[in-house]
């Protein structure tokens, strides 16, 4: 299987501190990837880069065949690249069908009038939010929210969905349905890399797991190979002597 | 099209009509109030197209007003009079594009500090050309144009921003507009050129300033860079649009009518306190209706006490 993404000896710094050092990695399409990690270890930063939120400071990323290192937010989104935020950002003014509609609009669709407003609010079924497409996003609950950032990331028509921590405060129930909905878009042919924390959805959703301590990456494997894996507990947990 | 906006639409095709016939029954001052009016009308409307949906509180509009009063200064006695607006259309789409670019990566308040020095410099610039290279400070301005002729100009100016505002806002630009104006990461997710999508609107916004300029000059007939340069036209665009509301294409005009009566009341009765009055006017508005008139009515329609 040929690499959908390409991550090459990426690196960020900011100031003193060495936020993403000399990664690379790669997920092929069709993978459900977990990129694992404590706190502060480079995750969201991973993601931002290869969004086009930051900038990295070298290396090279290749999705689809384009260098998209440095490349403006925009220009990745419409090469069919997605992501959700790790604390929800809805476009607060704008309706909920609305907020799916700028993707429609702007990315890779390229959808408007009748038909994309069809499209937003099919996806908007699809997430569960059937029943709110007029309302603002501030009207929504947490949960809601996360399902329409989700909408508002699958309306790029995207080929790579980047998750980050989309499961996190989910009820048990909730997260049930999550995993289900993620596996879905899996089937669907949508390949996913996840920043994640709930263990449980990540057993049961990665086929494959990147684990990043203090910028590097340590570990890769399967989920229980790296789950058991003693540089990861110990990045996790710290030494024994430590605790 | 729905049927209420045709509804609007008819009755702003009435309005119009109506409009364009104040000529003709009002005396000269009546006239020249209107002219007022429908000058602010376009400055202000024109200001909230672009500063209404992505927050970018803008103090340039006399930078580009005076531009435009500037070209046709220097052309109208040896150009015909379509060649000079289109020249200051040319001018003002440069100058934007350039100020745009440069600057609309900053953010809130360096913005509004730039936009004012930008006015500031424009009109330094102007200064020092008039005094080195013409050696005259001012300039006459001998156009063959009535008042009546002004004022149905700027009337077509106001239909055309109003036209614009209107396509804008159900088009895809004024999506993306709106999308930038809330979180501009997200909006650059979505897959929207926001730079691209925040000068377009600039240059737009500013072209009908200039031409607001350019019309406005041969009431003058003597102009200088004090003069066309004039911060407190900048504010008074400002604080206008705030009092009407940015939110709505018709916001704005709510702020004008107002304000314009009021403006020309106290510098009849107050003309040396003129000032002091603007200020306190202008804390008033912000306290104490920051959303604007528009945004009073949709509350007031939307909660019937």
């Amino acid at each position: 299987m040929s690499a959908l993404l390409e991550v090459t000896n990426l690196s960020r710094r900011f100031g003193g501190l060495l936020a993403v050092d000399a990664l690379g990695f790669s997920v092929a399409a069709g993978e459900i990837v977990g990129l694992l990690g404590p706190n502060g270890s480079g995750k969201t930063t991973v993601l931002n880069l290869l969004s086009g939120v930051l900038r990295p400071d070298s290396g090279t990323v290749a999705f689809r065949g384009h260098a998209i290192a440095g490349k403006p937010a925009h220009r990745i989104a419409r090469l069919g690249m997605a992501r959700t935020f790790q604390l929800v950002r809805p476009l607060a003014s704008l309706s909920c069908r609305d907020n799916v509609l700028t993707g429609l609009a702007f990315g890779r669709r390229n959808a408007w009038g009748t038909a994309a407003r069809t499209d937003a609010d099919a996806l908007l079924d699809r997430v569960g939010l059937g029943r709110a497409r007029e309302a603002l996003p501030g009207e929504l609950t947490y949960i809601d929210q996360k399902r329409l950032e989700l909408a508002r990331a699958l309306a790029l028509d995207p080929e790579l969905l980047l998750l980050d921590e989309w499961l996190a405060g989910l009820n048990p129930t909730e997260l049930e349905e999550g995993i289900g909905l993620i596996r879905g878009l899996s089937g669907q042919g949508i390949t996913i890399l996840l920043v994640e924390h709930v263990m449980d959805a990540i057993r049961s959703l990665c086929h494959r797991c990147l684990v990043m301590n203090t910028g590097r990456l340590i570990a890769s494997g399967l989920p229980t190979e790296v789950l058991a894996d003693a540089e990861v507990i110990r990045a996790y947990l710290g030494d024994e002597t430590d605790a | 099209m729905s049927g209420r906006e045709m509804l609007g639409i008819a009755l702003a095709a009435v309005a119009v009509a109506v409009l364009a016939c104040v000529p003709l029954m009002l005396g000269d001052y009546g006239l020249s109030l209107a002219i007022n009016i429908v000058s602010y009308t376009v400055l202000a409307t024109a200001w909230s197209l672009f500063s209404g949906p992505t927050r970018y509180v803008s103090l340039a509009t006399v930078a580009f007003f005076g531009i435009g009063a500037y070209t046709t200064a220097v052309f109208v006695e040896s150009l015909a009079w379509p060649l000079v607006l289109l020249i200051a259309t040319a001018v003002s789409i440069v100058v934007a594009a350039i100020v745009g670019l440069s600057t609309l990566r900053l953010s809130g308040v360096y913005f509004v500090i730039f936009s004012f020095g930008l006015a500031e410099l424009v009109r330094q610039l102007v200064t020092w050309f008039e005094v080195n290279k013409t050696r005259t400070l001012g300039r006459y301005v001998f156009a063959d144009i009535t008042a009546a002729q002004i004022y149905w100009q700027l009337l077509a100016l106001a239909v055309l921003v109003f036209a614009i505002g209107f396509w804008i806002g159900r088009s895809r630009l004024g999506l993306a507009l709106r999308a930038i104006g809330d979180d501009e990461t997200v909006a650059r997710h979505s897959g929207i050129d926001a730079t691209r999508a925040k000068v377009a609107l600039f240059v737009l916004s500013t072209v009908f300033m200039t031409l607001t300029g350019a019309i406005m000059a041969p009431r003058w007939t003597y102009i200088d860079p004090a003069i066309a340069f004039n911060p407190v036209i900048s504010f008074t665009v400002l604080i206008m649009a705030l009092l009407g509301g940015v939110h709505r294409l018709y916001g704005p005009v709510l702020g004008v009518v107002p304000l314009a009566l009021l403006f020309e009341y106290l510098l009849a009765r107050f003309p040396n306190h003129f000032s002091i009055m603007v200020g306190l006017v202008f804390i008033v508005i912000v306290y104490l209706i920051p959303r604007g008139i528009a945004g009073l009515v949709e509350g007031a329609v939307r909660k019937p006490a």
